[in-house]
């Protein structure tokens, strides 16, 4: 190789790689660094940001502010209220929604990654004939949408006596969340020894021991992956809650909040927003608690 | 018992050898401990899934209402839905949405995770505050951007007509077909850009910087490193990601549920959206079924499409064929 390289492409190459000489950071490098990347990055967390704000803003406006952009500027709040907030809950069933979204998120978490943790043990450290095959079909079972199952399994659950009961919710939701679960369990036994489980087992565990004592203790952080993961997913369903349940006292939340509080053709836009904010704080919070277990369940399950 | 010394050792461990019980036994009879731990997951995914999906096709060739069992009736229910404009409207619709919006959410979550790649200030920080339109439930977002749409109080008409006096008059989003569909692109690609960014992301981070010094050296243009470095070696995460988003948007439901119910006059409806408007408004269980059913062979194309097209991945379990 002659050829010499042009010191544009090297400021480039070295913006690419993430190496920043000092010599070459002169003004020309910084200015092409903040249109090529801050501006855009910029814009991106603007408007993957805006409709939240909206929200929020729009949830604590007074109705006067919420319907005149001419005197009052949209974009800020001049005399902020806990009006829509109040109204929601202490005039509607807010409240209780809420409790009843948490119980069935939380039940139906517990039974997705219990039966998980023990169909990934299985599959990945009893090494049985088929575990492969088993695996895959679980994997498959995670790509049926829940759109094409809500119809017979609304019919089913009627059968079952449990239609217009949260129990179908906790019940139905594992379908979705055992297989990403299993999946994320499975990586996750993987990255543990297999060693330390044949010590065990030479020590005289038995198998049930090696997974309570050895196994499960150093698959914790997987564990909570999974369990915020299922916990964020089944607080997000929808289609199943909406079929399967009819009585205002027992919806969930998002449910709730589309069918209950949008009423007639005059839509009560600061309780929707108040409701929509509200409802979003549970899983935001505990996502800024566990943010790194996020993201590593969510590439993990797609980089495993 | 035979106490041998060494078991006598073993006594001493954590864990105590008890004697053999016939419970402790079966406990150990691998078999049997495999069975017990598949249980719950089989059990569950037989009745709720696997049963479910038989069920639906079943129920597709029946005239099956809510509260009837109905009759076989054979492939009447799609025939009947051949004729019927709306539905093939939708699977229009569904095709149509699903093409662009995957299309939008990877260009731009490509883009997204190339900037995140950079070093820069509050790197952690921005990745985690760029989740969050994913992580939101996707009704209570979806409720923002029905707001965010509204004939009379939309900010986007607001900014477009009072500030940059851009039109002069309000864009009615929602009111007509069109517009009605793209802003429900626009929406779902808004909803998706977080999960192709933080993916691709990642992937982006597991390329090892030497092979761009190697190109460096070698005098490769920055458009082909892009070309011959980084889109090769995302390839095998791009294809697990692209048909999960298939997938994922190709039954979609929320979103349109919540933003225009498959308004206005059943221009919008996905077939998901259609099937459950059959279905549990309507009442015709049977016919919704139907529609449910015509996903499948669309969502397997899509899946075949993307994993085998795009990248034959390696199966996961499969360390055999690493």
């Amino acid at each position: 190789m002659t050829d010499t390289l042009v010191p544009d492409s090297t400021a480039e190459v070295q913006a690419a790689i993430g190496y920043e000489r000092p010599e070459t950071l002169s003004w020309d490098s910084r200015l092409r660094r903040s249109v090529t990347i801050y501006i855009p990055l910029a814009l991106f967390v603007l408007i993957l940001l805006f409709p939240f704000y909206w929200m929020a803003i729009t949830a604590i406006k007074p109705d006067y502010e919420m319907y005149d952009y001419k005197t009052y500027n949209p974009f800020w709040v001049h005399s902020p209220t806990l009006h829509n907030i109040d109204v929601l809950l202490f005039q509607t069933n807010y409240p209780r929604w809420l409790m009843i979204t948490m119980g069935i998120a939380v039940a139906s978490t517990f039974l997705s990654v219990g039966a998980s943790v023990l169909c990934a043990y299985a599959i990945e450290r009893l090494r049985f004939r088929g575990a492969q095959h088993v695996g895959l079909a679980i994997y498959l079972a995670y790509l049926v949408p829940p759109s094409i199952l809500f119809i017979p399994l609304a019919t089913l659950i009627y059968q079952f006596g449990l239609f217009d009961n949260p129990v179908s919710l906790i019940l139905t939701y594992p379908t979705f969340l055992v297989p990403f679960c299993t999946w994320l369990l499975i990586g996750y036994f993987k990255s543990i020894p297999y060693e330390l489980e044949e010590c065990a087992l030479i020590d005289g565990a038995s198998r049930l021991q090696i997974l309570r004592r050895i196994t499960l203790p150093l698959a914790v952080p997987g564990l909570i992956s999974a369990g915020i993961f299922a916990f964020t997913l089944s607080w997000n369903e929808f289609i199943y809650a909406l079929a399967f349940i009819q009585s205002t006292d027992k919806k969930t939340v998002p449910v709730a909040i589309l069918t209950e509080l949008v009423t007639g053709d005059v839509y009560q836009w600061g309780a929707l927003m108040a409701g929509s904010l509200l409802g979003s704080v549970p899983v935001a919070l505990i996502y800024s608690f566990f943010v790194e277990y996020y993201v590593s369940s969510m590439t993990g399950a797609v980089k495993e | 018992m035979g106490t041998t010394t060494a078991d006598v050792g073993l006594q001493r461990l954590t864990f105590t050898r008890q004697p053999d019980s016939a419970l402790t036994r079966l406990f150990n009879y691998k078999p049997f401990l495999v069975f017990l731990c598949m249980l719950p997951t089989i059990g569950l995914l037989i009745v709720f899934l696997t049963y479910p999906l038989g069920l639906g096709l079943w129920l597709s060739m029946t005239d099956a209402t809510i509260g009837q069992p109905g009759e076989y009736i054979g492939l009447e229910n799609f025939i009947y839905l051949m004729e019927d404009p709306i539905f093939w409207m939708s699977v229009t619709n569904t095709i149509f949405y699903t093409t662009v919006a995957t299309v939008g959410k990877f260009a731009l979550g490509l883009w997204l995770a190339l900037l995140l790649n950079h070093h820069i200030p509050f790197k952690a920080f921005i990745r985690a505050i760029v989740l969050l339109p994913w992580i939101v439930p996707t009704v209570l977002s979806s409720i923002a951007w029905w707001w965010i749409y509204s004939p009379q109080f939309s900010i986007i008409s607001f900014v477009v007509v009072d500030v940059l006096h851009l039109r002069d008059t309000y864009i009615n989003f929602l009111g007509t077909p069109w517009p009605a569909r793209w802003s429900l692109i626009v929406a779902n690609i808004w909803r998706g850009i977080p999960f192709v960014a933080i993916t691709l992301l990642a992937g982006l981070q597991t390329i090892s910087p030497s092979l761009y010094e190697a190109a460096l050296l070698d005098g490769a243009s920055g458009w082909q490193k892009f070309r011959r470095i980084t889109v090769p070696l995302l390839m095998p995460i791009l294809a697990v990601a692209l048909t999960l988003s298939v997938l994922f948007t190709f039954s979609d439901f929320q979103l349109v549920y919540a933003i225009t119910r498959g308004g206005p006059f059943n221009t919008t409806h996905l077939m998901a959206t259609l099937a459950f408007q059959r279905a549990i408004p309507g009442a015709q269980l049977g016919e919704g079924a139907a529609i449910a059913v015509s996903m499948i062979p669309f969502l397997i194309g899509a899946t075949l499409l993307c994993f085998f097209g795009v990248g034959r991945r390696k199966w996961q379990q499969g360390e055999a064929n690493d």
